[in-house]
């Protein structure tokens, strides 16, 4: 009989180091105020939270709704095996944009009062409906999964026969959040640099929603090819990598035509300190990912693809801190970085993030067997226990 | 009819007794050291800044269409009738995009509470109602402050610039920025020396936003009936592929 042992790898001592700070931060913030724990002012009522933990989180979770269109609407058959991690992703993410709403609203025990106190011009009541009805589809969809492990097969069907409207719904409930996050903005035309406010930032915020899911969902297969010892499903990343060329392309195409039409382009050759931050954006979001995609070689291969991808992600990560602060610091005579309890609590839920994934992937049917792939590809929906609990679950 | 707050550079003396009555009348603290501060805040909700011999009050302009009323989701900020834009703590969510979308960047936030709310000049809601005017205006000496009919302000507004071509700029602040304001500003500098923003629309901000949120319910149907759509055609293309194919079986079958 041994006692059981915990190993103590780095990133379990990173993790371990990042709760203790968390939890030490979110102290801070619940007892000592927003002013002692973030260098958020009258200048800047929003910050790193909303930037970063909201605004990324939220785009970070596109992956679910850019597969769920392709899968179940379009009907692309083959992608089939990976809606299940896009799926768990954006649930993941909208729990952790909920939780990081506590921590950044004044008054986070007030935040249902929108379900009684309408006001229906405001953009923030349309993205607060949106959070609360997706966060529910996304639970619905992710339901399934559990019900799976756990051999609940009645519950399986009916849920299985409700699928194509929660699809549905949860396809019509993005496509609005994620453009409506972009239409907040719309109301600071003075006070939102020329580079980023436009009349299409709801176009920009949705179009862009997609490339990043869909690097997100290559990005998600190769670490979890990584390390959950999974065999990479090359030939499906590769799909994804040229559709998200031709999204790229649109993107990149439509963002021109909008700073031509409203005369911004010359600023883009004045050297400034927006200057450096747009070209920063769009070249990692772009310029870059589109250069090597375009190349066969690159769009062939996993660690090119990978590369791709990443990129792609952290161009977006740039436009929206760029939306939320960069933009606005010459308008409020300021700038803005974020005090480290704000880095830490942000960190502390993409570490979340990452270990709950973990955890799921680890004991949810999350992935399809291995061996029967083949046959998954083929017929996905033959019998309940097509997805099966890895045969490590139960270290 | 609404009113409103003209305020005349030209006459200001700089005594700053506004700010004083306004800080009683909202009960908030007021000293030296806050007198001495150039910015509104949580704790002080007007502030008369100076350049040389010349004078500049902020306030909470009172929008006629506010941007920080049209943005709140739970309806914390309105705009009365009367014309303050009133805040209602009870409301709040402190999402704050309140501050995030007011063009005169007014609405100031409680940070270092625990418990925080928005604060801002609220044009003495609670005076104006009761029918009297509004403390600034009640105890400025000058008459530089004053409160009435914001329709005959803006004539009095007029009048002033006619009477004295050389004493003002010729525009009066507030007659058509973002949609008009109840508050008014005439004065011999530009208002954006003393951080009032420049070149701002005339028009009112919340139509930006408006124009597309007033889409989303036409949008919904036809979206939803686009998926919907969509999906029955792949899945019938399927469907009608299956049947093909076990007709062919049937055929392969029987030859």
């Amino acid at each position: 009989m041994t006692v059981p042992r915990i190993r103590f790898t780095f990133w379990k001592v990173v993790f371990l180091f990042i709760m203790a700070a968390g939890v030490y931060c979110t102290f801070l913030r619940f007892f000592r105020g927003l002013g002692a724990s973030t260098h958020l002012s009258d200048q800047f009522p929003w910050g790193l939270w909303i930037g970063f933990d909201v605004m990324c989180g939220v785009m970070l979770a596109a992956g679910g709704f850019t597969l769920a269109t392709a899968v179940e609407i379009f009907h692309i058959e083959r992608f089939h095996s990976i809606v299940r991690p896009t799926i768990l992703t954006a649930f993941l993410g909208y729990l952790l944009v909920c939780a990081a709403l506590m921590y950044d609203l004044g008054l986070p025990w007030n935040i249902w009062h929108p379900l009684i106190m309408r006001n229906p011009h405001s953009v923030m009541f349309e993205v607060a409906w949106c959070v609360m009805l997706y966060t529910t589809v996304l639970a619905l969809e992710f339901l399934p999964i559990v019900l799976e492990r756990f051999k609940l097969n009645r519950a399986l069907k009916l849920m299985r026969s409700l699928m194509m409207i929660l699809v549905i719904l949860g396809v019509l409930l993005s496509t609005l959040h994620q453009s409506s996050l972009g239409t907040l903005y719309l109301i600071m035309p003075n006070k939102l640099h020329p580079f980023w406010w436009s009349p299409l930032l709801p176009v920009f915020f949705f179009i862009s929603a997609i490339a990043v899911g869909l690097a997100m969902t290559i990005f998600e297969s190769s670490m979890s090819s990584k390390y959950f010892g999974r065999e990479l499903e090359l030939p499906i990343l590769r799909d994804l990598g040229r559709v998200l060329v031709v999204v790229l392309a649109l993107y990149g195409i439509l963002r021109f035509e909008d700073l031509y039409h409203r005369n911004v382009l010359k600023l883009v050759f004045v050297s400034s300190y927006e200057q450096r931050f747009f070209l920063l954006e769009m070249f990692l979001s772009v310029l870059i990912p589109l250069g090597l995609l375009l190349v066969p070689k690159v769009r062939e291969s996993a660690q090119g693809l990978y590369l791709a991808a990443v990129l792609t992600l952290l161009g977006f990560v740039t436009n929206r801190l760029n939306v939320t602060i960069t933009g606005v610091e010459n308008a409020v005579g300021g700038r803005y970085a974020p005090k480290w309890t704000e880095v830490v609590i942000t960190a502390m839920f993409v570490a979340l993030g990452f270990a709950i994934f973990g955890l799921a992937a680890k004991y949810l049917p999350i992935f399809p067997v291995e061996k029967a792939e083949d046959e998954v590809l083929v017929k996905p929906r033959v019998a309940v226990s097509e997805y099966a609990v890895p045969a490590h679950a139960s270290d | 009819m609404s009113k409103g707050i003209l305020y005349d550079a030209t006459l200001c003396i700089g005594c700053k007794m506004c700010e004083q009555a306004c800080a009683t009348e909202n009960g908030l603290p007021y000293d030296d050291k806050i007198a001495a501060e150039d910015f509104t805040s949580a704790h002080k909700y007007t502030t008369i800044l100076s350049k040389d011999d010349k004078f500049m009050r902020r306030l909470c302009m009172n929008c006629d269409d506010p941007a920080c009323a049209s943005v709140c989701p739970v309806g914390a900020m309105k705009k009365t009738a009367l014309g303050p834009v009133t805040y209602d703590k009870s409301k709040c969510m402190g999402c704050r995009y309140c501050m995030a979308a007011c063009p005169f960047r007014v609405p100031k936030y409680e940070w270092e509470k625990a418990i925080p709310g928005v604060r801002k000049c609220i044009m003495c809601s609670q005076r104006v109602t009761a029918g009297k005017q509004t403390a600034c205006a009640e105890i400025c000496p000058t008459g530089a402050t004053k409160f009435g009919e914001r329709e005959e302000l803006l004539e009095e507004a007029k009048k002033r610039i006619h009477d004295n071509p050389n004493n003002y700029l010729h525009h009066i602040f507030g007659e058509e920025e973002v949609g008009g304001t109840s508050v008014l500003l005439i004065s011999s500098m530009p208002v954006h020396l003393f951080g009032y923003p420049a070149d701002l629309t005339d028009r009112a901000l919340p139509m930006y936003t408006y124009q597309v949120l007033s889409r989303i319910p036409d949008f919904i149907p036809l979206f939803g009936t686009m998926l919907g759509g969509i999906y029955w055609i792949t899945h019938r293309r399927e469907e009608v592929a299956e049947a093909e194919a076990k007709e062919k079986e049937l055929k392969g079958g029987a030859q």
